[in-house]
């Protein structure tokens, strides 16, 4: 495909500006969550699933995959302009993340044919949503120790065991699964493998587990003796370590989404700034005490630095060091940087610092409380800051892997 | 937020970076800094000498003065690389007074010294008092007019480079108002000079007696050009060290990461400890940061307003960041790097000459905080 023309580019560009100041509605009248972890009422998730399903029929999403599995078939450049158009207008978060973020561009990548015509439409339109059984009770960080067992059957596998913190898992028609189909391998890695599976069927149960905002998102998956189809299986039996590493490269953004829209909202620091401009301190404005002021900037020089280590992320030249460097920071740096702002925030707000959301008194209705405490969703979901410091450390930095 | 500034890049940009990291690679190795460490000069005359014939102090100079007629986001690379490597010579410095009378000098100036500056003349600055202040408008030395001459009274410390210097262009304070003067270094004689004691033992700086200077009155930089180019001469001197502490902080992360990957203790390689581990990829990720702080400078720079913003948060981001991964760089030394012979201890003096001129960190925040709020 070549590289469209700066006209055409600029055409586009502008129809996606009027599509999305035309279409974006920031304020339905309840909270809209932040990141796709933390959808938790009927209301939120039906209204996400309509503005992915608007974004995506509009040509929005999904822009630059192949027309046969639903895709619109166009040019990375025009996905490109397209989310950022939704960007500029503070779109809702797309909700498919694990969808059509992580688990289709590996079907992309790996997939088979039957599988890319079979899921990939049904993930831009949210019509299917999905899940990652990754984590296990026992399991998180170490991943590779993953004990859910799968046994084949014939023409089908048999699940029993046990996922947790599935976000969106009762809502989920599929799941990506990490499951163990052997413990005779060389190491633990060797004996993992890699499904496709569905949710809906006898012998999967899953119970809502209360997060630490006091909202509803994600739950433990139970399996008794679940039977999948066989075809599910992704790549061999074997492979499943290292495919589920390929999905985990796309959701720690050290690959680009290709599928576009975006899963977790950038927060803009001049939101704490205005804040703190109605803000009072021993009857002043808090915005002209000094060591605020100090805070504020470096919290808004943070920002910066994460957009402009986008933009340099692209550019070969300025990046020839370390090449991949910027890439396998940018999970760490930005939900780090998302935690410190949200934290941050609650010290403007005096005494009423002490409310939460549901109170008429809670500063933009206890926003900023329930932003800081979803913040770790995405300091421990996708792999914790601490193991992400390892990877940077060693896949980067080169240093020693700790055993 | 939208309007901070972003990155882009030249051509020539990209290729002064590559020319000058295997320049400055070459020239500069450790073992040299050591060297010239205990040279009364503290630098290389022949390295000095190819500076010049690379033609990168013409760089940001006019064609029409007999530079190249590019910016300075030009000179930033060529910096950065010589921050990485530890190579002091008055570059930077005489870059700035360049950039002094680019946007200050008067005509017959420009004409008279760029042409010599861009040839390699070293060049530079006298801004410096005893009060300390980083504000260039607090001036204390004098100019008094007396016919048609000027006299200089007081004193300008941590004037780089003074010795060597063909042109000094100092501060002082004319009938209540800050001016810039040109001083020619055959104008005064050598007792008006003394050597300080620096931190950073790899750069000279003299302290400078005015007392008695005798100049003629065309010796001031234009007048009415004045505030513009201390506005000048601030954001270029920040500008510069920002590239030149992104290029230390790179090196002694590397220099720290050599360590960590060959040191063995209690039977494991030590950069296998999270504790070590951890702290130096935090430096690393902040460093990345301060670097593309630093891009959007070099490209922000002549941007009305942006620029100056752009400007300042590299210096500030670059601040913490070299201070920090210097600081841990000695403490994951240990022993070793408690001594003289440790690299670690040459980059935390840099770091802390560099925070000490034109600003630091906290000085330009709050600074970036009046532009910003
Ligand atoms: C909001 C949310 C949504 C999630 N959604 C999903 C999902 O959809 N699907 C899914 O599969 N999982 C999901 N997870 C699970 C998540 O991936 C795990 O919680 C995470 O990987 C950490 O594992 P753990 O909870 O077992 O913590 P542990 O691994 O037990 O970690 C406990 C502490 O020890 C630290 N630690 C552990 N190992 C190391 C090490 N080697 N070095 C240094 N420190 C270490 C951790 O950083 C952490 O601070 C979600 C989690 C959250 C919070």
């Amino acid at each position: 495909m070549s590289k469209p023309s700066e006209a055409e580019l600029k055409d586009f560009e502008a129809q996606a500006d009027a599509w999305f100041k035309e279409n974006t509605v920031t304020d339905p009248g309840f909270m809209l969550p932040l990141t796709f972890m933390e959808v938790s009422t009927d209301e939120q998730f039906d209204f996400l699933c309509d503005w992915q399903r608007k974004v995506y029929e509009a040509g929005y999403l999904g822009t630059s995959w192949p027309s046969e599995y639903g895709g619109h078939g166009m040019h990375p450049e025009f996905q490109r302009v397209a989310t950022r158009a939704m960007k500029k207008y503070d779109g809702p978060i797309i909700l498919n993340a694990i969808g059509i973020g992580w688990a289709g561009p590996l079907l992309m990548d790996i997939g088979s044919e039957e599988d890319k015509k079979k899921y990939i439409k049904g993930m831009l339109s949210a019509e299917d949503i999905w899940c990652q059984g990754f984590s296990e009770p026992e399991h998180g960080s170490d991943l590779g120790s993953a004990q859910l067992k799968a046994v084949r059957d014939g023409d089908e596998y048999v699940l029993n065991g046990s996922k947790i913190w599935t976000s969106l898992g009762d809502r989920a028609k599929y799941m990506i699964l990490l499951a163990r189909t052997s413990n005779d391998g060389p190491n633990k890695y060797a004996g993992l493998s890699f499904f496709l599976i569905p949710m809906k069927i006898p012998g999967i149960e899953t119970r809502r587990i209360k997060k630490l905002t006091g909202e509803y998102g994600f739950v433990q998956t139970f399996f008794t003796d679940a039977r999948v189809p066989a075809e599910g299986l992704v790549g061999k039996e074997g492979d499943g370590w290292m495919v589920a590493m390929k999905t985990l490269e796309y959701e720690r953004g050290a690959k680009v989404n290709p599928a576009g829209g975006y899963y977790i909202k950038e927060l803009d620091a001049m939101g704490v700034v205005d804040l703190a401009r109605n803000s009072e301190r021993g009857g002043k404005k808090l915005l002209d005490d000094p060591v605020m002021r100090d805070k504020m900037v470096e919290q808004m020089m943070e920002i910066q630095a994460l957009n402009l280590n986008n933009q340099r992320r692209r550019m070969a030249p300025l990046n020839q060091d370390r090449p991949m460097g910027l890439a396998m920071m940018n999970k760490l740096a930005r939900t780090e940087m998302i935690r410190d702002l949200t934290e941050f925030s609650l010290a403007f707000q005096g005494t009423r610092a002490g409310y939460y959301v549901g109170d008429e008194n809670a500063v933009d209705d206890g926003y900023w409380h329930r932003s800081y405490l979803n913040s770790f969703s995405a300091t421990i979901g996708g792999g914790t800051s601490e193991i992400q410091r390892n990877i940077v450390a060693e896949h980067v930095l080169g240093l020693p892997k700790g055993r | 937020m939208e309007n901070l500034g972003s990155i882009g890049y030249s051509e020539e940009q990209i290729e002064l970076m590559n020319v000058a990291a295997s320049f400055c690679a070459e020239k500069s190795p450790i073992e040299k800094v050591r060297t010239l460490l205990e040279d009364a000069q503290g630098y290389d005359a022949d390295v000095w000498k190819e500076i010049a014939e690379l033609g990168w102090l013409a760089i940001a100079i006019p064609e029409a003065q007999g530079g190249v007629g590019l910016s300075l986001g030009e000179v930033v690379p060529i910096v950065e690389q010589m921050g990485r490597r530890l190579m002091t010579t008055p570059f930077a410095d005489t870059t700035l007074a360049a950039q002094a009378l680019v946007a200050g000098g008067t005509e017959a100036q420009q004409e008279e010294y760029l042409p010599k500056i861009a040839e390699g003349a070293v060049a530079t600055l006298a801004l410096a008092e005893a009060h300390g202040d980083w504000d260039l408008h607090n001036i204390t030395a004098t100019a008094k007019a007396d016919g048609d001459n000027i006299t200089l009274n007081g004193e300008k410390l941590l004037v780089p480079y003074a010795e060597q210097a063909e042109i000094i262009i100092a501060s002082v304070s004319l009938d209540g108002a800050p001016r810039l003067v040109i001083i020619p270094r055959d104008a005064f004689g050598d007792s008006a000079l003394r050597r300080e004691q620096i931190i950073d033992e790899t750069r000279r700086t003299y302290a400078l007696k005015l007392d008695g200077i005798t100049l003629p009155a065309s010796a001031l930089l234009d007048e009415a050009k004045t505030k513009a180019a201390f506005e000048h001469i601030h954001l270029t001197a920040v500008l510069l060290q920002a590239a030149e502490m992104a290029g230390g902080t790179q090196a002694v992360i590397d220099y720290t990461l050599d360590y960590l990957k060959t040191r063995k203790q209690f039977g494991k390689i030590i950069g296998e400890y999270q504790a070590l581990k951890h702290p130096i990829t935090n430096a690393y990720v902040d460093y990345e940061k301060a670097r593309s702080h630093v891009y959007s400078a070099a490209h922000c720079f002549n941007d009305q307003g942006m620029g100056e913003i752009a400007t300042r948060m590299a210096k500030a981001a670059c601040d913490k960041v070299y201070g920090f991964a210097a600081d841990r760089a000695i403490q994951f030394h240990g022993g070793f790097g408690f001594t003289h012979d440790c690299d670690a201890q040459l980059y935390r003096r840099a770091a802390i000459w560099h925070a000490s001129q034109h600003g630091d960190g906290a000085w330009h925040r709050a600074k970036l905080a009046d532009l910003l709020f």
